[in-house]
């Protein structure tokens, strides 16, 4: 089926990034009216095309320029619904929250927007994107515009963490071309379904191990799997607070994971009865990640530090669901992709209020702010609950998934693991909670002013959001995130239903 | 097979100064050598013994067919891009350095540690 | 106020004409000959920066400059959006090549159909975009200011 209007997911963001520094010359607020339009915009075509998919089960396509077979492909199937949802959704209520939170930022204002609406259209197009160099292309401009936003501040902390981030994603996308060089050099096709044909007839090769292993570096490093999560945390912590929510919510997974499944599983065609060595590295990475995440978060008394280090715990997570390799371990992988996108998406922005609000983010110096910032304290402890696997939120649900997959492909110790690290989750996000949020009934809270409207609607949003993916966590599965896992375990019928109309 | 290998030890050299040196400028400078190896192995991929540039130089050539033998034009193309984000890449890079030269008053990577934990 | 010495400023008069117009050159010819956008817009800024440095210090840079330069960059990728949904309109297809002749005849100048245009729109985003990383690299102190 053509989707007429796939191109948009791609022009409108770059069109508002465009026009920010133009018509922010004659008026400065024009820079949010326009951010906010076009995300809201974009939020809208999302939805209207995945209600498309829903309704009548089939992609949708659009060869760019018309020049069929040789030329770029778009394609939105339910995996890139699911991707598309949360991009736009996180970076919505982001804009929303920035109008307000950069009013500490003296100056620059212009300057945010273009980088957040550059950030928005690489996502947004490596997400619908079927053709390799042009995965790569996104890849770079989302990343080259996080650099930017991580450093936004140019206090010390901020540009040292850009600049060791920068140092250490530009690498990651070296090699990533590399990889790309090699595959075109055996393949002589960059579409990602002819692509995929090309490589059945060549067979399991080193050379073919070699090109995955490749690859499979280069996205490490742009997801903040082991060994290679050193950026992930400096990067996080010293980001404006909602940037910090785009890149832990939407960005490390957008690039890291939702790519390297789609070349994996679709292009390369792995699966888990024929290749068990690739599964089992995965799981085996995110194990690690998962246990050195959640214990370096347990020792930590700044707020955003812990959020950081929570995030590469989460990553682990799916990186162990996915190496399980069923059904109910990948739609587990993209259940909590959406689940943590909504809950650490809330949490840094809470963190962003509590901020301002206080001044510091010292953990040992926030003391029972439920008193003074009521909406703050709420949507915080919500979206803690949702990550820390409490029903009848959207983490439960996801975790849950993860630990039957994990049961019923027999590995008991990972159910266990799981479960286990679940339940440091909650620990480290409780003491959070009760410490800065309810402490006792004679200390005094710390001097603060709930945040002003605009932010708490952005909270609010996500919180709700959170609320309803709990509550009908039936139908999410059957329309959203089931498709999205079955477009993942018969990888190879991408390649026939995108080829298959000609 | 020796532009291929030139290549990989192009990019092991930079590799080896992006872990190992400790002055800024000397990084980015390391990843520019990462980055030059990595779009020289790209443009190598599509060289054909024997065969001339992809451009169309005279009406004869168009009179008997193009596309005889030219060399591949597509990862000409993704190079030029490549460059492109590498150049962007670069300065963004060096703006960062002079940012961290302007507060910490030095280069030396192994004392700008503000960051702990 | 500070330059360079008179015979850079000599020459630097006479050769800044010669590489705006060799840019210009390079970029409408892109479709025929290597080069296009990209490379004519570096020519275009360093023809910029050459003058910026031989002709005044470049911490006393003037605001109107900058602005200016910020102008042309959002102008070159506003019309190369444009161009993509023209493509999109008026054809059929997002970045469809609209236009005269766009199947491309060879080697004439008015051929590719919007190719052409496409290089003047990167022209400008790149050749503006270059001069203002030369500012925010080298006149710092004014650029941190906006």
């Amino acid at each position: 089926m053509e989707g007429r209007l796939l191109p948009l997911f791609v022009a409108v963001p770059l069109a508002g990034a465009f026009l920010v520094p133009l018509l922010a010359k004659l008026w400065t607020r024009f820079s949010d009216l326009i951010a906010n339009v076009v995300l809201a915009l974009l939020l809208g075509i999302t939805v209207h095309h995945w209600l498309m998919l829903s309704s009548t089960g089939m992609p949708m396509h659009y060869w760019v320029g018309g020049w069929r077979l040789i030329g770029i492909a778009m394609w939105f199937d339910a995996l890139t619904a699911l991707i598309l949802l949360i991009t736009n959704i996180v970076g919505f209520c982001a804009a929303l929250y920035s109008v307000r939170y950069l009013d500490r930022y003296s100056s620059g204002r212009w300057k945010f927007y273009t980088l957040l609406l550059l950030l928005c259209a690489g996502l947004n197009g490596l997400a619908i994107s079927g053709d390799l160099f042009n995965m790569f292309v996104f890849i770079e401009i989302s990343a080259i515009a996080s650099y930017a936003l991580v450093a936004f501040g140019t206090e010390e902390e901020e540009v040292e963490a850009a600049f060791k981030y920068m140092v250490l994603g530009e690498v990651g996308g070296a090699v990533l071309l590399f990889g790309i060089a090699l595959l075109y050099a055996r393949a002589s096709t960059l579409n990602l379904a002819h692509l995929s044909q090309v490589l059945i007839g060549m067979g399991r090769t080193p050379f073919y191990w070699f090109v995955i292993a490749t690859l499979l570096i280069g996205f490490a490093i742009k997801m903040g799997m082991e060994p290679f999560h050193a950026w992930l945390a400096d990067a996080h912590f010293s980001a404006p607070a909602p940037i910090s929510a785009m890149l832990s919510g939407v960005f490390i997974k957008v690039t890291g994971v939702y790519a390297m499944c789609r070349i994996m599983f679709c292009v390369f065609g792995v699966a888990r009865a024929e290749t068990p060595a690739f599964f089992n590295l995965l799981i085996a990475f995110g194990a690690v990640s998962m246990v050195l995440g959640g214990l370096l978060a347990y020792s930590q008394s700044d707020y955003k530090r812990l959020l950081a280090y929570s995030s590469i715990s989460q990553i682990g997570y799916i990186l162990v669901a996915l190496g399980i390799g069923n059904f109910w371990g990948i739609a587990g992988a993209m259940f909590h992709i959406l689940a943590h996108a909504l809950s650490k998406g809330t949490l840094f922005l809470t963190s962003g209020s509590v901020e301002r609000a206080t001044g510091t983010r010292n953990l040992d110096k926030l003391k029972s702010l439920e008193r003074t910032m009521p909406l703050t304290s709420w949507s915080h402890i919500l979206a803690s609950f949702s990550m820390a696997g409490v029903p009848p939120f959207a983490g439960f649900f996801s975790k849950l998934l993860i630990i039957i997959g994990a049961i019923s492909a027999r590995m008991y110790w990972l159910a266990f693991l799981a479960a286990l690290f679940s339940a440091v989750t909650f620990g480290y996000l409780t003491k959070v909670v009760k410490q800065a949020f309810f402490a006792r009934k004679d200390v005094e809270p710390t001097k603060a002013k709930e945040s002003p409207a605009l932010m708490g609607v952005a909270m609010l949003v996500l919180v709700v959001l959170i609320i309803l993916a709990g509550l009908g966590f039936k139908g999410i599965l059957d329309y959203l995130v089931g498709p999205a896992a079955k477009v993942l375990l018969n990888g190879l019928e991408y390649a026939r239903l995108v080829l298959g109309g000609y | 097979m020796i532009p291929y290998i030139a290549c990989v030890l192009l990019f092991l050299i930079g590799l080896y100064v992006v872990i190992s040196k400790r002055n800024l400028i000397k990084i980015v400078i390391g990843f520019s050598l990462i980055e030059y190896a990595v779009n020289l192995f790209f443009a190598l991929v599509g060289f054909k013994k024997g065969a001339l540039a992809p451009i169309i130089t005279s009406g004869e050539q168009v009179r008997m067919g193009v596309a005889r033998n030219f060399v591949d034009p597509i990862p000409q193309a993704l190079v030029l891009t490549a460059i492109v984000i590498g150049l962007s890449t670069t300065a963004l890079m060096l703006s960062l350095a002079l940012r961290l030269y302007e507060k910490y008053k030095t280069f030396d990577i192994s004392e700008i540690r503000r960051l702990k934990g | 106020m500070k330059g360079m010495s008179l015979i850079v400023q000599v020459i630097t008069r006479l050769m800044a004409g010669i590489l705006l117009l060799y840019g210009g050159y390079i970029t409408l010819h892109g479709h025929l000959t290597p080069g296009g956008g990209f490379a004519g817009g570096v020519l275009i800024a360093a023809a910029l920066i050459l003058v910026s440095l031989a002709f005044g210090s470049v911490e006393q840079v003037e605001r109107r400059e900058y602005i200016l330069s910020s102008i042309f960059e959002s102008s070159g990728g506003v019309l190369f959006i444009g161009l993509a949904l023209a493509g999109y309109v008026v054809v059929d297809s997002f970045f469809r090549n609209a236009g005269l002749y766009y199947l491309g005849q060879p080697l004439q100048l008015v051929s590719g159909g919007i190719i052409p245009l496409a290089n003047i729109a990167i022209m400008l985003k790149v050749g503006a975009g270059l001069f203002a990383i030369f500012l925010a690299l080298g006149a710092s102190r004014f650029v941190m200011r906006e």
